[in-house]
């Protein structure tokens, strides 16, 4: 085939203005912008640089706050998350009536509009001098009594954002695993039944090793996207996040941008830039540990 | 001896039985979770504000539903402005991608030219450059341009995705290359036969990137909250945000419901209408939770 140069850069031409303005000069920029000491988005200028934006971010309270948040719903929702997932989707692929119903309502939360049904976790949770809400109604009658889980007590705040989230992200899980359960080889299955194999040892010798890629794709993504936290958050406590003391990572970078205390972008820029460390390390202890218990 | 037989035949399917059982109940409760949101949200909607203030226990059904709650939404606040923001925000945005990356992945899949391999790998690497990083640029280059509160400031970063430059990418290289040389030979012209053959061809990916790019557009929140703070040009993420800060008056929560009904059944919708087509392009590699 010859070789058109000339109108092939003529077709990449858009995707590429777009790309090196939307993201590979930013991707640069925010390195420069992290270094620079008492940079002004007014006046464009800064006074020197150095690590001192690291050092800021590090010791503001309102960042450890965030982090600690973050930290916390990634431990409690990545496995809760993906253990429930696991559990789900070996029961549906274990049946075949209603099959197809139950995959199609699991899904819905991933098409639905996070800060919106996020209003309905809210007042399902919250209580309010008309009604304690439904939640505490039900807890009730296991004798404990009212909380207020969107304006109280601390563990209280986290426990709902922490559902919120599982409820959110359990779809795509679902959906990843179901289809992975579905192209495991019948022929395993059979032998094993032949063999007269238990239960579980089919469980742990066949499916588990069978489904290993897809669930360690799913635990990578899942500490990724737990550690981007943010709109669920906003859905349920609202934009001042660091008064509602729930803030996480993201929200803090947003919150250093833009809004009542923002105006910082180089903060923001450190911020994001010691977030994505920690995403990077943890990533890579998670490779390293699926290259040891992953089957391809 | 055949007594026996039939004793542990019965025994393994009262066995089975019970554990289907089981798993049944136990997919049924997780449905109920899934739905109970939903139908709570249409429940308070159509509660009237007294009535929803009055009880204490919540009941399970209106008492007398009425659908003023959904009058108020559209009165009460711009809720029709918002709509018709997000609408023009994601008819244009995924326009736009489309434009921009058909081309593209038409030229990574059937042109030559050099340094293409190097190109694309510098174009997948690119994939895991975090959204979170970059937005902070960005801002600062809309701000500069002075192009908040403004469509364009809203849709261009919004535009390119490498990750549907490779779903089509890959698509398009399936198609076998006779293809190609036939359609040459007829002198037909590359761009012809990019409208003509290979997007007939790849309409089910094309559809798939569509569909997932609306979705992505409909549910955007953390962009257009940066880049936007005139109500004119909130969209409907953040303008149900506003109406729970200060729309209704904080404790009309029938009234937001309504809202949130609304802005949540499009997308319902859309879902049910091509639940095959998302569940499968977001199986292949939808990234979200």
């Amino acid at each position: 085939m010859e070789k058109n140069n000339f109108k092939a850069w003529l077709y990449l031409l858009p995707a590429i203005i777009f790309l090196a303005v939307f993201l590979v000069y930013p991707l640069i920029d925010v390195f420069i912008y992290s270094f620079e000491e008492g940079y002004n988005s007014a006046s464009g200028s800064s006074f020197g640089t150095g690590i001192y934006n690291y050092r800021y971010v590090l010791r503001d309270p309102y960042f450890l706050m965030a982090l600690k948040n973050t930290l916390i719903l990634v431990l409690i929702t990545v496995p809760l998350s993906t253990a429930l997932a696991l559990v789900i989707s070996l029961g549906l692929s274990s049946v075949k009536k209603l099959r197809e119903l139950f995959q199609t309502v699991y899904f819905l939360p991933y098409v639905t509009n996070t800060l919106a049904v996020g209003l309905v976790f809210m007042i399902l949770f919250q209580k309010t001098e008309y009604s304690n809400g439904l939640i505490n109604l039900i807890l009730g009658i296991f004798g404990i009594s009212p909380i207020d889980f969107i304006n109280g007590p601390y563990f209280a705040k986290i426990t709902v954002l922490c559902i919120y989230t599982v409820w959110v992200v359990l779809p795509f899980k679902i959906l990843l695993l179901t289809s992975a359960l579905a192209s495991v080889k019948q022929d395993y299955y059979n032998a094993a039944m032949i063999d007269n194999t238990p239960k579980w040892r089919v469980f742990t010798k066949i499916t588990l090793p069978m489904i290993s890629p897809t669930l360690f794709y799913l635990i990578i993504t899942g500490f990724i996207g737990a550690f981007k936290a943010y709109s669920d958050a906003v859905a349920l406590f609202g934009t001042d996040l660091n008064a509602a003391e729930m803030n996480t990572v993201v929200g803090y970078i947003y919150d250093m941008l833009y809004g009542d205390g923002g105006g910082y972008p180089s903060y923001a820029s450190a911020a994001a830039i010691i977030l994505f460390a920690i995403v990077l390390t943890v990533t890579v202890i998670n490779l390293l540990v699926s290259r040891k218990h992953v089957h391809y | 001896m055949e007594n026996n037989f039939e004793k542990i035949e019965k025994a393994a399917k009262i066995r089975r039985r019970i554990s289907k059982t089981f798993i049944y109940l136990m997919l049924s409760l997780w449905a109920l979770a899934v739905l109970f949101p939903f139908y709570w949200m249409i429940l308070s909607s159509i509660k009237s504000y007294s009535s929803y203030n009055s009880e204490y226990i919540p009941r399970f059904y209106p008492a007398d539903p009425t659908f003023l709650n959904y009058k108020e939404a559209f009165t009460g606040v711009p809720l029709a402005d918002y709509f018709l923001n997000t609408l023009i925000f994601t008819l244009i945005t995924t326009t736009l991608m489309l434009l921009v990356i058909v081309p593209c992945a038409f030229a990574f899949s059937r042109m030559n030219f050099r340094g293409k391999n190097l190109l694309f790998t510098f174009f997948l690497s690119l994939m895991m450059i975090p959204n979170e990083l970059v937005i902070i640029t960005n801002f600062v280059t809309i701000t500069n341009l002075d192009m908040r509160n403004t469509f364009a400031g809203l849709i261009l970063p919004s535009v390119t995705s490498v990750f549907y430059i490779y779903l089509l990418k890959e698509n398009f290289s399936q198609i076998p290359d006779e293809l190609y040389l036939a359609a040459k030979v007829d002198g037909t012209s590359d761009l012809k036969y990019l409208l003509k053959v290979m997007l007939p061809i790849c309409r089910p990916t094309v559809i798939t990137v569509t569909i997932l790019k609306v979705i992505e557009c409909w549910n955007s929140y953390v962009w257009p909250r940066l880049i936007t703070d005139d109500k004119n040009y909130f969209l409907v993420s953040n303008g149900i945000q506003e109406i729970r800060e200060n729309g209704f008056g904080r404790e009309n929560i029938p009234a937001m419901m309504a809202a949130v009904v609304v802005i949540s059944v499009p997308l319902i919708i859309l879902f049910l209408i091509f639940r095959k087509k998302i569940m499968e392009g977001v199986a292949r590699g939808g990234t979200k939770g």
